[in-house]
């Protein structure tokens, strides 16, 4: 189908840029999906702007993955007259389109994108107003501009270094020294803006930031040196001014490098649609959720999402509670039962009246809880920013202790000059550049291993985690679809080729487990195929009357089985042949992790299934150990508040939407997911599936390397103190602050850098080397 | 001697404009990304993919 709209438009060379450059398809939609895209009030949200001529919109398509989606996507406008421009951002997977709004609607840009394998991720948080793009633009130039100035100003410094006698060439000393000044200017009030704010901000809120020691720092290395460039009694010390704001804005630049293409606070809107079927007077009408209204009657199609808690109106109906509960079963509803939000539909169309707001219903209420509200800074402070209070009163306390004695031992002139030194010296550059770039490297290391983190702060709190709170389906076992069949009763060829016919025919989950254990179907058509939702399906094939369903389907069918909690039985011929259970089908290396962490942590499972599996599970945690079924996403939020009252730091390994609460409130909420850019709610980081079993070892890892940010931490607090003696004795030259300055940043980042890396080759040796996980 | 005043303040000029220049191509967004434009380069200028050109009729069974 791709292959055709392509063709039609001679675009085949699509086909010749890469071998296979595969989409895969998924059931694309009925045109009808995207009629919401035809109401204005919708399609104003979305534009990001508009004119007569124009439009521009930016879509996020996750299936964008090759460099011949790019050039398909970049060259839409060949696709669709009307379509003017489109500029992809391949990591960030957006596509930025410009189209003329008389020509092509957006409802037709959009089943454009959709009918060649694009389907934009249009969900309701679309619409919300974007917060403007976190503009880097400023940064940069700040960045920029330092280096600049860093770099000749040191040239300029270069007479002072070489020791030219100042007293034979007084002017180029003055020339130097204003040039200096001249070129610090920026530096001080453009490029160093943010510390100053910085520290104020701290300042103003009583709370010493590791910003106000170094906003010191350039104010004594700024003040002191333009007294002394103006009067003419010194060089000044612009180069160790002009250095270390460099060094640090490039610490801060290496530390903001995230990961541009995940989303990592994303909430129910992100999941639940844009619009429904809202039925009016006997009229089906799109409309977006936010206008639903408690009593308003709505139409919900096969494998659309309850937007809200309803009633339903219809006779029956079966949902998929899956991404919610985590109960791996459809579930049935008669007429007149409440359906909570956030179900979706299996089978035809059903007519519900919603009892409740989207956003106060069951599941989304989960959002209002004060975990969401509270600023995400929330717990434990940056290692560094708690270093700074004590650094602050320690370096102060110094100074002033250093100007004290000069006053009485010399002159103020000394006491002043000794003060400025102590603050220059000690300005905790080496310190403040520590941890950020130890931690981002560690960041980045561990997103080697796809386990991408929010930021350095989550490394820091990994490492301080006394108990591992385990969701179950889709976290310690793989997500629906992939359960083990466990089977009672032997089947012959024959009889297989018939179960495996007849469950083709349904599209229920567990008919297409069955369908993939049974293996090849038999060559005959079924006739007279029955499927009663909830209970079973028959037909007549070749002869043989098989039907499969649960014991009241098999009891109908005259035939009477051990009612047994969620098995399936197949008869063929009115006679029993087989029961199913489908078990979950646990992570390989799952058991051989959790024998590794228990040794360390305390471990709990929480899980909003039935506790059919307690057995096995029981065996695999330690003893004693907290194992809680069918629990409400309120009750997991609660159970880690609980565990932190009691002082516990708490890592949730989640994946649902039934976490979320659990995932926002615990110390580090890990989100599972076997694709990243697939829906997975707020998080502090993303675990790729296949990687939960070296869990242990990245927290390993996450604790070593704050190990190697105490290292740095002496490192540097070393330097300080042979800074300090030179100060505090009046002998501080600028060409000493000048080597010391950059040497103490050089060497503790080095250290930092070389030893995640280390660590980092370490830890991916030691997953390697694992034995091969084997399937249960 | 003072050839050297004149010289400084003319590198100082030199270096400023590629500051000058480094400011431009970052509010030009050429920081933004830089993934995408390296694969853009290698299109043919009437926007087929470089390389194999394509002649009429088929390609071969994909």
């Amino acid at each position: 189908m791709v292959y055709e709209v392509l063709q039609s438009h001679e675009m085949c060379t699509y086909y010749d840029l890469e071998a296979n450059p595969g989409i895969q398809l998924k059931s694309p939609k009925p045109d009808q999906a995207f009629s919401f895209l035809d109401q204005p009030e919708i399609v104003d949200r979305l534009l990001a702007y508009r004119d007569e001529k124009n439009a521009r919109v930016t879509f996020f398509l996750p299936q964008m993955h090759c460099a011949s989606c790019i050039w398909l996507l970049e060259n839409l406008y060949r696709l669709k007259p009307g379509i003017r421009r489109s500029r992809v951002e391949f990591l960030k997977k957006e596509i930025d389109l410009t189209f003329a709004p008389q020509e092509v609607s957006l409802r037709e840009v959009v089943q454009l994108l959709a009918s060649i394998g694009y389907e934009p991720d249009l969900h309701l948080d679309a619409l919300r107003q974007k917060p403007a793009r976190h503009n880097s633009t400023a940064f940069y130039f700040r960045l920029g501009v330092a280096g600049f100035c860093f770099g000749n100003i040191m040239l300029m410094s270069f007479p002072e270094y070489l020791g030219l006698d100042p007293e034979s060439e007084p002017e180029f000393r003055r020339f130097f020294g204003y040039l200096n000044l001249l070129l610090a200017l920026p530096v001080f009030f453009y490029s160093a803006s943010g510390f100053f704010q910085s520290a104020w901000t701290g300042l103003k809120r009583r709370y010493l930031n590791i910003d106000v020691p170094i906003a010191l720092g350039i104010l004594a290395l700024f003040g002191r040196s333009a007294y002394e460039i103006l009067t003419d009694t010194g060089a000044g010390y612009m180069d160790s001014l002009a250095a270390l704001i460099f060094f640090l804005l490039s610490g801060r630049w290496f530390q903001n490098r995230t990961y541009d293409s995940l989303n990592f606070d994303r909430d129910y809107t992100a999941y639940f649609p844009i619009s429904a079927t809202r039925m009016h007077e006997g009229q089906e009408e799109s409309v977006t959720i936010t206008q639903l209204h408690p009593g308003d009657t709505i139409l919900v199609r096969n494998q659309e999402l309850i937007p809200a808690d309803a009633v339903l109106l219809s006779g029956s109906a079966q949902v998929d509670y899956s991404f919610v509960t985590g109960e791996a079963e459809l579930v049935s509803r008669r007429k007149g039962d409440l359906l909570y939000a956030g179900g979706r539909l299996a089978g035809s169309a059903v007519e519900m009246t919603l009892v409740k707001a989207v956003s106060q219903s069951y599941l989304t209420q989960l959002w209002n809880h004060d975990s969401f509200q509270q600023a995400p800074d929330r717990g434990i402070a940056a290692f560094t920013d708690r270093l700074g209070r004590r650094f602050t009163i320690a370096v102060m306390s110094i100074a002033l202790l250093a100007a004290g004695y000069w006053l009485w031992a010399d002159s103020a002139a000394t006491a002043v000059h000794v003060f400025t030194s102590v603050l220059i010296v000690a300005c905790p550059c080496a310190l403040a550049l520590n941890a950020p770039i130890t931690l981002g490297n560690a960041l980045r290391i561990l997103g080697r291993s796809q386990f991408y983190l929010k930021n350095t702060q989550v490394v820091e709190r990994l490492a301080e985690i006394t108990r591992i709170v385990f969701d179950k389906t889709g976290t310690i076992t793989h997500k629906r679809g992939r359960e083990a069949v466990q089977v009672e009763g032997q089947l012959s060829a024959e009889e297989r080729g018939l179960l495996s016919l007849l469950v083709r025919q349904s599209g229920h989950p567990v008919s297409r487990t069955l369908a993939a254990w049974a293996g090849p179907a038999a060559e005959q058509m079924p006739e007279g195929y029955r499927e009663i939702p909830g209970q079973g399906i028959s037909a007549r094939i070749g002869g043989h009357a098989v039907a499969l369903g649960n014991a009241a389907f098999a009891a109908g069918q005259g035939c009477q089985v051990a009612d047994v909690q969620g098995s399936t039985y197949l008869l063929i011929d009115g006679q029993c042949r087989a029961a199913f259970r489908m078990d979950a089908q646990y992570r390989p290396g799952l058991q051989e992790l959790l024998q590794r962490l228990r040794q360390r942590y305390r471990l709990s499972l929480i899980s909003g299934d039935h506790d059919r599996e307690r057995g096995t599970l029981a065996g695999w945690f330690p003893e004693g150990a907290d194992l809680h079924f069918e629990q409400s996403p309120h009750d997991k939020l609660a159970y880690v508040e609980a565990l932190q009252r009691n002082g516990e730091v708490v890592l949730m390994a989640g994946d649902g939407l039934n976490d979320a609460g659990a995932l926002q409130m615990s110390d580090a909420g890990i989100a599972v997911t076997e694709d990243a850019d697939a829906f997975s709610p707020a998080c502090d980081g993303i675990l790729h599936g296949s990687r939960l079993s070296q869990l242990d070892r990245l927290l390993q890892f996450s604790r070593d390397s704050m190990r190697m940010v105490r290292m740095g931490l002496l490192i540097s607090l070393g330097y300080n103190v042979v800074g300090l003696t030179i100060a505090v004795q009046a002998q501080l030259s600028p060409v000493v602050a000048a080597i010391l300055m950059p040497l103490s940043s050089v060497s503790v980042v080095g250290f930092g850098l070389l030893t995640t890396w280390v660590l980092g080759r370490k830890m991916e040796a030691a997953q390697s080397a694992a034995p091969s996980a084997t399937y249960k | 001697m003072s050839a050297i005043f004149v010289l400084i303040i003319i590198s100082l000029i030199v270096a400023g404009g590629f500051l000058a220049l480094f400011l431009w191509a970052v509010r030009n967004g050429q920081y933004e990304d830089n993934y995408t434009p390296a694969v853009r380069m290698l299109w043919d200028d009437d926007g087929s993919p470089s390389g194999k050109r394509q002649t009429t009729g088929k390609p071969d069974e994909h």
